[in-house]
C-alpha cells in the first residue's frame, strides 16, 4: 500500500513540476515575432524570436558562412547589428578584435534574436541560396580523392564566380548526432548552371569525407547551400601561377574552364604539386585544356617519385619546382589553393623572388 | 542556538517577527552554510573569479534555497507525512530543486543573456549544489519549524551563500595581481582564503543565543 501511494504522490509531484515547467517555458521564451530589418531595409525579414540570428536569417532564407555549424568556433558567421543586440557574450569575445567591437560586428550563431534587429551583412550574402540537389555520379580520381557530381533540381539554377565554394550538408549518421556543413570549391564548368562538380579527398576520420566515401551513392539526394567565398580571377593583364595539389585542383578546373569559355589569352601555369603518380588526378583534363589554351602549361611535380613511375617529368617540392621556372614574379599573380602549411611555405617562396604580397590570392582549407 | 530560540524559553518568548528575523541571522551568519559546513564548493570555487557573476550566481541561489525550502516544507508537512512517505524526502525534494532550477534558467536567459554565459555550466549545476538539498534537510532538523521559518531560514541560508561568494570574489579580484606562490594560484589560495573566512564567521556563533 504504501508502495502505490510513494509511486502515486512522487508521480504526482513530477506532473506538476512539469507543467509548471511547460508553462513557464510556453511564458517565458515566447519573444512574438521579431523583424529583422537587414541593410537599412534592403530586405526584411519576420521572424519568430527565441532562436538564434544565425538560424533565423537561415530560415529567412539569408544564409551566412559557418563552418562549425553554430558551436562558436569557427568565427565566420561575423554579421554587423546595429540594433536590438545584447551586450557581446563572452562566447563571443575570442573572436572579435577591438576594431569589430566598435563597429557592431558580432557572431550572429550566438546571438539569439529576443526583439526587432537591424543587421547588416555583405550584399553578395543575398545571392547566397540553399538547394536540394541529387548525387549524379561519385568517380575515383585516384586512390583517396573522388569526384563528386551533384545534379541542382529540375528548373533550378545557381550562379557563382569561378573559385567560389559551397557548403555541403553532411546529414545525421553514426559519425555526428546533427548535420554539419563542410566547405568544398567548386570545379565544374561556370557555363553548366545546373550541375556542380567537387573533388573530395578522403580526411581518415573526417565526418563529411568518411559519409561522402563510405555511405553516399548516386541517386543519394543531398543538400548544400552557397556560393561563398572571394577566391577568383583578377581583371588585370598579369601572368598567372596556379599552385595545388590533390583535391586542390578544383577551383583551377573551374577557372580555367572559364578562362576556356571567355577567350582570356593571359599565361597561365599551373604547378601541380604530388608525391608519386598515384596522387597525380584530372591528367587527361589537363591535357585537354592545354591542347585549348595555347597560353595554358601543365606542370606536375613529383617530390617522391617511385622506380615504377617512370617518371619523366619535375621533380622535387612543387615551390622549388616554380622557382626553377619564373625566375622574376615581381609582375605576375599567383593563385594558391591548399593546406595551410602549403600556403605559407608557397607565399614564403613567392615573396622572396619578388612578388608583392598583394598579388598572391589563396583558399586555405 | 536556532532550536533554543524557537522554544518559548522564557514565558514571553520573542515575538513572531523578532523570530524569524533571529532566524534569518543564524542561517546567514552564524550557520552560514558555506563557511560553518562547507556545502556548495564546487560552484563557490570556480564561479568566486569574478564579482558580476558572483552576485548573478548568488542571487539565483538565494532565489532557489528560498523557494525550494518553502515548497519542500509544504510538501513534506502536508503531503509526506500524511501519507507517511517520508522516506521520499530526498528523491522528492532533489526533483523539486531540478525543476526550479530549470526555471531560474529560463528566467535568466530571457532576462541576463550575459549572465546566463557567464555563468555557463555552473547554472543547471545549482540543481546538484549541495548546500540547496542542504537547506532543505537540515530545515527538517528544527523541528518547531512552520512555514514562514522554513521560507526564512531558507532566504537566510541563500542570503549566506551569496555573501560568502561575494566576500571572496573581492578578495580574489583584489588579490589577482599578487604574487602567489604557482603551486596556490587558483583554487589553492580560494581554499585557504576560505578557511580564514570561515574562522572570522565562528565569531558570530556566540552572538546568538
Amino acid at each position: 500500500m504504501t508502495f502505490w501511494i510513494a509511486v502515486g504522490s512522487l508521480c504526482a509531484i513530477c506532473g506538476i513540476l512539469a507543467l509548471l515547467l511547460v508553462i513557464a517555458d510556453g511564458y517565458l521564451n515566447n519573444y512574438g515575432i521579431c523583424k529583422l530589418t537587414i541593410n537599412k531595409g534592403s530586405k526584411e525579414a519576420e521572424v519568430e524570436g527565441g532562436s538564434t540570428l544565425l538560424s533565423s536569417l537561415n530560415s529567412a532564407g539569408l544564409f551566412i558562412p559557418s563552418a562549425c555549424g553554430g558551436q562558436g568556433s569557427c568565427g565566420l558567421c561575423k554579421v554587423k547589428v546595429h540594433a536590438g543586440a545584447p551586450p557581446v557574450l563572452p562566447t563571443e569575445e575570442p573572436h572579435l578584435s577591438k576594431e569589430e567591437r566598435e563597429s557592431n560586428v558580432r557572431l550572429s550563431c550566438q546571438l539569439k534574436v529576443h526583439n526587432d534587429m537591424e543587421i547588416e551583412v555583405p550584399e553578395e550574402l543575398f545571392s547566397i541560396k540553399e538547394y536540394k540537389g541529387t548525387v549524379e555520379s561519385l568517380t575515383d580520381l585516384n586512390h583517396d580523392i573522388k569526384l563528386l557530381r551533384i545534379a541542382l533540381p529540375e528548373g533550378e539554377e545557381i550562379d557563382f564566380i569561378p573559385g567560389q565554394y559551397i557548403q555541403i550538408e553532411t546529414p545525421a549518421y553514426k559519425k555526428t548526432p546533427e548535420p554539419v556543413y563542410r566547405a568544398y570549391s567548386i570545379a565544374s564548368d561556370p557555363r553548366d548552371k545546373t550541375h556542380l562538380d567537387f573533388c573530395i579527398r578522403l580526411v581518415p576520420g573526417g565526418i563529411c569525407t568518411t559519409y561522402v566515401f563510405e555511405h553516399m551513392e548516386a541517386g543519394n539526394p543531398i543538400r548544400f547551400n552557397g556560393p561563398y567565398g572571394d577566391f577568383h580571377l583578377t581583371d588585370t593583364d598579369k601572368d598567372m601561377i596556379f599552385i595545388a595539389g590533390g583535391s586542390g585542383m578544383a577551383p583551377f578546373l573551374c577557372m580555367l574552364a572559364h578562362i576556356k569559355n571567355e577567350g582570356i589569352t593571359r599565361n597561365v601555369t599551373y604547378f601541380f604539386g604530388a608525391r608519386s603518380r598515384r596522387d597525380l588526378i584530372c591528367l587527361d583534363k589537363m591535357a585537354a585544356f592545354e591542347k585549348a589554351l595555347p597560353n595554358f602549361k601543365f606542370v606536375p611535380c613529383l617530390s617522391e617519385a617511385l622506380p615504377e613511375d617512370n617518371w619523366e617529368g619535375e621533380t622535387g617540392l612543387v615551390t622549388d619546382v616554380m622557382s626553377r621556372h619564373c625566375p622574376d614574379l615581381s609582375n605576375m599573380e599567383a593563385y594558391l589553393c591548399g593546406s595551410p602549411g602549403m600556403i605559407d611555405a608557397s607565399v614564403a617562396a613567392l615573396t622572396s623572388k619578388g612578388m608583392p604580397i598583394e598579388n598572391i590570392a589563396y583558399d586555405k582549407f | 542556538m536556532i532550536l533554543a530560540m524557537t522554544e518559548p524559553i522564557a514565558q514571553s518568548g520573542p515575538g513572531f517577527f523578532t523570530n524569524l528575523l533571529i532566524i534569518f541571522l543564524a542561517a546567514a551568519f552564524t550557520e552560514n552554510i558555506l563557511l560553518t559546513r562547507f556545502l556548495g564548493m564546487c560552484s563557490f570555487l570556480a564561479i568566486s573569479r569574478q564579482m558580476k557573476t558572483s552576485v548573478g550566481l548568488g542571487f539565483a541561489v538565494v532565489f532557489v534555497t528560498t523557494f525550494t525550502a518553502a515548497i519542500n516544507w509544504l510538501l513534506h508537512t502536508y503531503v509526506m507525512v500524511p501519507l507517511g512517505i517520508q522516506f521520499l524526502e530526498y528523491i522528492v525534494f532533489i526533483v523539486v530543486i531540478a525543476a526550479f532550477v530549470q526555471l531560474v534558467e529560463m528566467v535568466i536567459e530571457r532576462y541576463s543573456p550575459a549572465l546566463y554565459f557567464s555563468l555557463g555550466i555552473f547554472l543547471p549545476l545549482i540543481t546538484v549544489n549541495c548546500a540547496i538539498l542542504g537547506v532543505s534537510l537540515f530545515m527538517l532538523n528544527k523541528q518547531n519549524f512552520g512555514f514562514w521559518e522554513s521560507l526564512v531560514f531558507g532566504f537566510g541560508s541563500g542570503i549566506g551563500w551569496l555573501l560568502a561568494i561575494v566576500l571572496m570574489a573581492g578578495i580574489r579580484e583584489q588579490i589577482k595581481e599578487d604574487k602567489i606562490p604557482p603551486g596556490l594560484r587558483g583554487s589553492g589560495i580560494t581554499l585557504i582564503v576560505t578557511g580564514i573566512i570561515a574562522l572570522a564567521f565562528v565569531a558570530f556563533s556566540g552572538m546568538i543565543k
